[in-house]
């Protein structure tokens, strides 16, 4: 199956990574190697056959309605590359 | 033997027979750790300060005649993607560099609680992406038995440093193979246990429904020891199994007579190395004079499963990593006009090419167009991986593989073909899609003296007779004596 620039620069639109010319190639490269495999997959006969999307069987693992959270705002910001006022700062978002 | 070569419970029992301090044994893996480092580069970060301090508490303790716990004072260390307290956990990623997290990750709060000093953070390939640690943003790890030769990955730092006694166990984690590839290929012991045994909580998100985090130990009693001490259910990680603690020690002892073991015959046709298949059924020989049953069995959709295996954690990956973006914590780009462009540069920028591609790829399986045929099918044939083990699973008490179809492969060998790459985990992320137990354990060596890896693989939660099997085998053979020697660039032993 092959790929063309403008999927691969699409997908990579979609996933907020900015990639040059050269990259492009490399990335279609990939997603072909990603496409070869689920041509592969066609191969299994899955009717009837539900999907598995966890190791093991848990559903709805759920815990009591409280706070719990104890982490401090000031250690939380520490590793945040710009903050103010106790706030995470970021580019102007709605004019 | 050095105290550097010993065993977690060889050093323990000297320990409580007051052969040894633990600042003894300590100092001796970090000057061990010292020398090796400059030719073997597993660690990242190394906190020898705070592991002295751990083992002097220890010394008091045991001065004033208290007891200690199986791995009390003796030091450690912890793949760079489980976060500690106050120590820097970079993933190996220039998107994480600066990342110091403020609390212990379960699996590091557990071996605290063990007082096991802690040595430092150990190099991994990009958020545990790839199988040869080339993928590092800082450094590439060597296999202790041939230093031209990857150590394997994810986890090459965790395996390379218990290999080369730089310490005395370690902590990795597991999606595709990334711990057992590593034990395999630097000649010691790895556990992948069950999905749900060990919590996440605290170990950075590669696939979440296929990360387990593991042991990786000089024999299969560390490997018991290291499980005891990590596993139990933690309520911060909502998939974490809710079940009485074992004692996987009481396992190893039991013997293997009467124990059905079945050789899977998918993991040991076309492409497998003559010298790993050779070692893998001299194993099999030796369980069977031991008094296991053998048979055969067949895993039908093993072909399959590297293909599903990749497109399922391409696809998580894409959704985990998406919350990189400069806001909250890691990098930042320098260049943007707005917020658009600083999410794109900041990912660009902070992550490596293979974790890139990776989650391009998983968006691009996820998007609307491709979910059916891609993201969905995969889910599927998941399903049909799963149904397989299961049914080789009701016949038998364990099955047989290798680890790896070769031994380490040499660095650069693999880098620049994806598929080559990805092949490495043929014979190990079958189990991961299943959930399953598994361990790898040395078997022999090839003609170029490289460590062989056997796997066991198990019931879910049943790491007991994962065990059984591993040390029946282990006693009746030396591999796990067997210590690398490492020459340094003058060619001399070090």
């Amino acid at each position: 199956m092959k790929i063309t620039a403008k999927e691969a620069e699409h997908a990579a639109k979609l996933a907020h990574i900015k990639i040059d010319s050269k990259q492009s190639e490399k990335l279609i490269c990939e997603l072909e190697v990603i496409a070869r495999y689920a041509d592969m997959l066609k191969d299994v006969d899955t009717s009837g056959v539900e999907p598995t999307f966890h190791g093991i069987v848990l559903q709805n693992v759920l815990r009591k309605d409280v706070v719990t959270n104890n982490y401090n705002r000031d250690d939380l910001l520490k590793n945040a590359p710009d903050s103010h006022d106790g706030c995470f700062v970021v580019p102007t978002v709605v004019e | 033997m050095n105290l550097y070569d010993k065993t977690a419970h060889e050093l323990h029992d000297m320990l409580i027979n007051k052969q040894v301090t633990s600042v003894e044994i300590t100092k001796s893996v970090i000057e061990r750790a010292d020398k090796t480092e400059q030719i073997l580069n597993c660690y990242l970060e190394r906190t020898n300060e705070d592991a002295l301090k751990t083992a002097k508490k220890v010394d008091e303790k045991i001065a004033k005649g208290k007891n200690i716990s199986p791995l009390e004072g003796l030091p450690c260390a912890i793949k760079d993607n489980i976060c500690t307290d106050g120590v820097k956990t970079t993933c190996a990623s220039k998107m994480l560099e600066n990342f110091v997290p403020f609390y212990d990750a379960y699996v590091v709060s557990k071996i605290k609680d063990e007082n096991s000093p802690i040595l430092g953070k150990l190099n991994m390939d990009e958020f545990a992406m790839g199988s040869s640690t080339e993928n590092s943003y800082f450094k590439t790890t060597k296999n202790p038995y041939n230093t031209a030769c990857s150590p394997g990955g994810s986890s090459g730092g965790s395996a390379a440093a218990v290999s080369a006694g730089s310490a005395v166990f370690s902590l990795g984690s597991d999606s595709g193979g990334s711990l057992r590839q590593p034990a395999s290929f630097c000649g010691i012991v790895g556990i992948k246990p069950t999905y749900g045994l060990v919590s996440r909580f605290g170990c950075v998100g590669f696939a979440s429904s296929l990360d387990q985090i593991g042991p990786l130990t000089k024999d299969v009693r560390d490997g018991a020891l290291a499980l005891n001490a990590i596993a139990g259910y933690d309520a911060n990680d909502s998939t974490s199994a809710n079940m009485e603690k074992a004692d996987y020690t009481a396992a190893l002892t039991k013997g293997v007579a009467g124990m059905k073991i079945a050789v899977i015959s998918d993991y040991m046709q076309e492409g497998i190395n003559e010298q790993v298949k050779k070692a893998v059924l001299a194993a099999v020989e030796v369980l069977s004079s031991l008094g296991a049953e053998l048979s055969e069995c067949a895993i039908p959709s093993a072909k399959y499963a590297l293909a599903a295996y990749h497109i399922i954690s391409a696809a998580e990956v894409s959704s985990n990593l998406a919350r990189f973006d400069g806001v909250r914590y890691g990098y930042r780009s320098g260049s943007y006009n707005d917020i658009t462009e600083m999410l794109e540069n900041t990912r660009a920028e902070g992550f490596g090419d293979e974790v890139k591609r990776r989650i391009i790829a998983g968006t691009f399986a996820l998007s609307a167009k491709n979910f059916k045929n891609y993201f969905e099918k995969a889910q599927k044939v998941r399903t049909v991986i799963r149904n397989d083990f299961d049914k080789a699973l009701g016949q038998a008490d364990i099955l047989i593989a290798p680890t790896s179809m070769t031994t380490a492969f040499a660095l650069g060998e693999k880098n620049d073909n994806p598929t080559k790459m990805h092949e490495s985990d043929f014979c190990t992320c079958g189990v991961n899609m299943a959930g399953l137990p598994a361990l790898s354990l040395p078997c022999g060596f090839d003609k170029d003296g490289l460590p062989i890896g056997l796997q066991i693989i198990g019931k879910a939660f049943d790491e007991s007779k994962l065990l059984t099997a591993a040390y029946a085998f282990e006693q009746s053979a030396d591999f796990h004596k067997m210590r690398a020697i490492i020459k340094n660039e003058a060619g001399e032993d070090i």
